[in-house]
């Protein structure tokens, strides 16, 4: 392969750097207005008064919509297998069609105006009263309330096998400890915004969004009118982290608002607007037993989660997902439990689940290690199972051992003394940690058309995500090779729902989805090119056979024999020659989606599909103060075939320093009395600055997953999980405080 | 943000006359104003730039003391010569603070001045006696982690996030005010109001008048000084706690000891009581932390910032440390 696995800048790079990437907010239409929202103040109730008039008085104002005047919309869908695009309800509250208020921030006016500026300042004179009902808003207050989450077809609650409470019981050496998580917002740099404009009853949508069909289904429902009317235009999103998956009411009342005042509206959020407005990561309680044996082999290990749903909507996530595959415990038991507030509904936030419920799991087994005399690693080594520790299923591809191996060597594990405050530089303690990285694999549905040219240019068109990871140079590299043409022969369209249906850029299955399908339309169209070279009087591809003949230099040859596909369409007097992967008609739909499904199915009886990693760090902690800096990292991954060495590296690194900032500085402080975010922007929501973040060194090892396209196991979000661990294990090296709950602040350690 | 007029002030005259319309504000390098504008907290009918005005000069003057115009930047400040050698720890303190975008913006006058970060005073949701005099404090009994341990009340908490000014406090700088009235001198240490039951007065200036100029006095002391901030990130986070320090020590006796804390209240924080547990006493660990100790017996805890009590006496303690084994070396 001549393109896959090298480290090719990325296509866009130009673009982006340029300013010519256009994001959501930056089409420009003749007759622009601009929107604003008003939130509500209190957690749940009724409006009992609006007052819009000071407000439509501001000079520009175009309308002032509320519940008292707002056109009617039709409410969320019901969630159905048969049109996964029900998934994307991102509240079930119909906003402004109705006088209640669920969440602290809800979004209850809209004010269009000529101006951004107009727009904002008449949304800060509408005059709202409530009728305040009570409200549950304090989620460790609610713990008690916990109740089980059920299995379901794509998301298993609990499971057990054995008796690990016994187990537990008996064993000679065991921990039973309590971890909490905060709640976390995404944050991505581009605010989250919309631009609408309504053609008679077609729709254009300029949309930052991870998923532009279910925004596109969405939206069909909500405004009644066919799927087809609706166009969402989405090449760049400034970054996502799952906070684009689901449609939020900015997105809804931006549209609502183009249609009330017919012209085209866009709806640039504030960063308080992003975060009163899009559900985040839930706060979780977790408890993590472990019993094991002198030797360390695990004889029980529990691990039990409550989340937060809201109750306008949201979903479990899968805390304990990565404990039903990392140790070979013989009494295993996991339960994920959910409690219900009046709050907006939580969503997916990067690896969902497996980020948190790793932190607790990595932290305990560390611990164990100590109490057992055992070197982490090594504890890790005698817990490796062979098949899947929940219910004995194959691995696709498991070398967990070996990432730890590459990274204990890299890392120089050998030269820590295990021994906690026993390294120190001065003021400085030093720790190190280690923690294990687990994501499972996902593939979903993905159509393609390949279309060569007779110039020997050739068309990748797929509706799927760039959200900055470099999505399409990774499919560009996949189609050269498959095609045996230069890099600069690809031109790849995604991001636009009148292409062919892509993936949503979410479950770090994107390339492979997308991979898979244009690896068989890429071998479609070379047995298209080669029929038709065949049949063309003159082609020295006559009488070969297909098996015979490779792509490559730009054509197809048999040995020496044969010519540039240039040659071969001017020979047979083609413009173009397409395949297609998938169809977009309604009966193309449902055959694929039940292709999917049994394919998914099918799969899952058969395999464990993931990536994994070892992430190993150094940690250093102010005697005096407790401030806590991370002086060095290493992640060493097992992503089967990785595509493009430096994109792949860098969404890797960017993980884990989404995961530095998880285990030491956010938390969205939600206030128990009301509900109400206190720290809504980045001055008071800790991310991490450069400063905080050393140089992090990627390794990975580069060995293909048989069951997977090309090999390749996606990269999204492997590289957050793990981290938070591996910290908290290096600061109680450093330290000896173990802190079970996040983030850790220099106060823990005081 | 409300529609506002913009008057540029050539010179201070004009600026001073300006400022007595009602609804007019000062506009510095508005890092400050300009977002407390966004979110509606101030809604002045009219800006005042005064960046044109002739105040942007650092001097040293005849008796040994230096004159800082009050729109000198920070940035710039914080590169002076004078500064970074005489007085050490007011270029660190200015260094550790915001970015180096708003440094290169914001002006000495605007620092002195800008508000609160407390996030129930950025909310206009919330409860605060600040914004609105006599609403409440929903800041008591809720997210308080980073709120005041000197000189609360039980009408605000909240503390004043410059850290120039823990320096300038250490120093004993003095404010040059001028209005139409004429021109006033007030020293810095005092110039912060604590909050007591009027939190919406927050320095003793008044409606009418310009900061003009910052003046530090000759101090020999300050060219062995440091300023050190703990925050909960390595950089742009406001200080948890930090301490401004300066001593000189002979023949292993403190002779002279100038200590401030910032993050701490409402004010940057003189701490009297740790100077005068210093001085005289010999130049050690056990002695510091006497002196933090003497300046934290009156600390108050809110519900979440206990630790900031504990945090304080460890900083002070290793700031001196720190001073006295490694100097002011940055």
């Amino acid at each position: 392969m001549t393109y896959v696995g090298q480290p090719v800048d990325r296509l866009d790079g130009t673009a982006k750097v340029t300013g010519e990437a256009r994001y959501s907010a930056e089409y420009p239409y003749p007759n622009m207005a601009y929107a604003a929202l008003v939130h509500s103040t209190i957690a749940r109730g009724r409006i009992t008064r609006i007052d819009s008039a000071t407000a439509r008085k501001t000079p520009g104002v175009l309308a002032v919509i509320t519940h008292e005047n707002a056109p009617p919309m039709k409410p969320a869908p019901k969630m159905t297998p048969m049109d996964l695009s029900t998934l994307a309800t991102g509240t079930t509250v119909n906003y402004l069609n109705t006088d209640e208020v669920h969440w602290n921030g809800q979004p209850i006016a809209v004010v269009v105006a000529e101006t951004l500026e107009a727009a904002r300042e008449a949304a800060h004179l509408v005059e709202v009263e409530y009728a305040e009902f009570p409200a549950v808003l304090d989620f460790a207050a609610e713990e008690g309330n916990a109740t089980p989450q059920k299995n379901s077809l794509i998301s298993e609650g609990g499971a057990k096998k054995g008796d690990p409470d016994a187990a537990l019981a008996a064993a000679p050496f065991s921990l039973d400890l309590r971890y909490t998580t905060p709640g976390h917002n995404h944050n991505a740099i581009e605010p989250h915004s919309t631009t609408a404009f309504w053609d008679k009853d077609r729709l254009i949508l300029h949309e930052g969004s991870q998923n532009i069909a279910w925004t596109q289904g969405h939206l069909a429902v909500r405004f009644d009118v066919p799927k087809e009317n609706i166009r969402v235009i989405s090449p760049f999103v400034g970054g996502a982290f799952g906070g684009k998956t689901m449609v939020w009411p900015g997105t809804v009342l931006t549209v609502l608002a183009a249609k009330v005042t017919g012209r085209p509206v866009r709806l640039m959020l504030t960063r308080e607007g992003v975060n009163r407005t899009v559900g985040g990561r839930t706060p979780s309680i977790q408890r993590v037993a472990i019993g094991a044996e002198a030797g360390g082999s695990m004889t029980a290990l529990i691990h039990t989660s409550i989340t937060q749903n809201g109750k306008v909507g949201g979903g479990p996530e899968q805390v304990t997902s990565q404990t039903r595959h990392l140790y070979d415990a013989a009494n295993l038991q996991v339960q994920q439990n959910l409690v219900e507030l009046d709050t907006i509904a939580n969503t997916v936030m990067r690896a969902p689940g497996e980020s948190i419920g790793s932190f607790a799991l990595e932290a305990t087994v560390d611990e164990l290690a100590y109490k057992l005399g055992m070197d982490p690693i090594e504890l890790r080594a005698r817990n490796e199972p062979a098949r899947n520790p929940i219910d004995g299923k194959a691995f696709a591809h498991r070398m967990l051992l070996e990432c730890y191996e590459v990274g204990a060597k890299e890392f120089g594990w050998g030269e820590r003394s295990p021994e906690p405050g026993s390294m120190r530089d001065g003021k400085w303690l030093i720790g190190m940690g280690v923690a294990s990285a687990y994501h499972p694999a996902w593939q979903f549905q993905a159509n393609v058309t390949v279309r060569l040219s007779a110039d020997g240019t050739v068309l990748v068109r797929c509706g799927f995500h760039e959200m900055g990871m470099g999505a399409a140079t990774a499919q560009a590299q996949i189609a050269a090779d498959a095609l045996g043409v230069p890099l600069g022969a690809i031109t790849v369209e995604y991001g636009d729902t009148a292409l062919p249906t892509g993936p949503g850029a979410g479950g770090s299955g994107q390339t492979a989805s997308i991979a898979a399908s244009l690896i068989t339309a890429c071998e479609k169209l070379r047995r298209s090119v080669f029929s038709v070279a065949r049949k063309t009087p003159g082609s020295p591809l006559r009488g070969r056979r297909f098996a015979d003949v490779r792509a490559k230099d730009g054509g197809l040859y048999d040995g020496s024999r044969g010519e540039s596909y240039q040659e071969i369409l001017r020979r047979a007097d083609r413009a173009s020659i397409e395949a297609q992967v998938g169809s977009d008609t309604r009966l193309g739909e449902i055959t694929g989606q039940v292709r999917f499904m049994s394919k998914f199915l099918m799969d899952r009886r058969r395999w464990v599909k993931a990536a994994c990693g070892a992430q190993f760090c150094e940690v250093r902690v102010d005697s005096d103060t407790g401030e806590i800096r991370i002086s060095r990292w290493l992640g060493v991954f097992d992503v089967g075939k990785v595509i493009n060495a430096k994109t792949a590296a860098s969404q890797l690194r960017g993980g884990i320093v989404m995961g530095i900032g998880m285990a030491l500085a956010e938390e969205t402080l939600v206030d128990p009395r009301n509900g109400r975010i206190m720290n809504a922007g980045l001055a008071e929501y800790h991310v991490p600055v450069h400063a905080d973040i050393p140089s992090i060194d990627i390794r990975y090892l580069d060995d293909p997953d048989p069951t997977m396209p090309l090999g390749l196991l996606g990269i999204g979000e492997v590289g957050i999980v793990g981290v938070a661990g591996a910290i908290a294990n290096a600061v109680y090296h450093a330290t000896g405080k173990r802190v079970r709950d996040l983030p850790i602040t220099l106060d823990k350690l005081l | 943000m409300k529609d506002f007029a913009y008057v540029s002030a050539q010179d201070v005259a004009t600026a001073v006359r300006a400022i007595a319309e009602p609804g007019a504000k000062f506009l510095g390098g508005g890092t400050n104003l300009v977002d407390l504008m966004r979110q509606n907290i101030e809604r002045p009918d009219t800006v005042i730039d005064i960046t044109r005005l002739p105040l942007d000069r650092v001097e040293e003057l005849p008796d040994g003391g230096v004159r800082i115009g009050a729109l000198v930047r920070n940035s710039h400040l914080a590169a002076h010569r004078v500064i970074r050698t005489r007085y050490p720890m007011l270029a660190q303190a200015i260094l550790t603070g915001a970015s180096g975008q708003l440094r290169n913006m914001a002006t000495v006058g605007g620092n002195v001045l800008q508000r609160t970060r407390c996030p129930y005073f950025a909310d206009l949701a919330a409860r605060c006696n600040k914004r609105e005099p006599g609403a409440g404090c929903d800041a008591i009994g809720g997210f308080n982690r980073n709120a005041a341990i000197f000189g609360a009340s039980d009408s605000c908490v909240a503390t004043h996030p410059s850290d120039m000014c823990v320096a300038l406090a250490a120093l004993d700088a003095t404010i040059e005010l001028e209005s139409v009235r004429g021109v006033r001198r007030l020293p810095l240490v005092g110039f912060h109001m604590l909050p007591g039951d009027s939190p919406q007065h927050e320095t003793a200036i008044a409606a009418d008048e310009l900061i003009t100029a910052i003046e530090l006095p000759e101090l020999p002391v300050a060219a062995r000084s440091r300023y050190r901030k703990v925050r909960d990130r390595a950089s742009y986070a406001f200080a948890l706690v930090s301490v401004a320090a300066a001593l000189e020590v002979r023949d292993g006796v403190i002779t002279e000891a100038r200590l401030a804390l910032g993050g701490v209240a409402a004010r940057p924080w003189r701490a009297h009581a740790a100077e005068r547990a210093l001085m005289g006493g010999p130049a050690t660990e056990e002695r510091f932390r006497l002196a933090a100790d003497a300046e934290l017996e009156g600390a108050v805890a809110q519900s979440q910032n206990a630790f900031k009590i504990e945090l304080a006496g460890r900083a002070i303690t290793a700031t001196l440390r720190q001073l006295q084994v490694e100097g002011s070396a940055a």
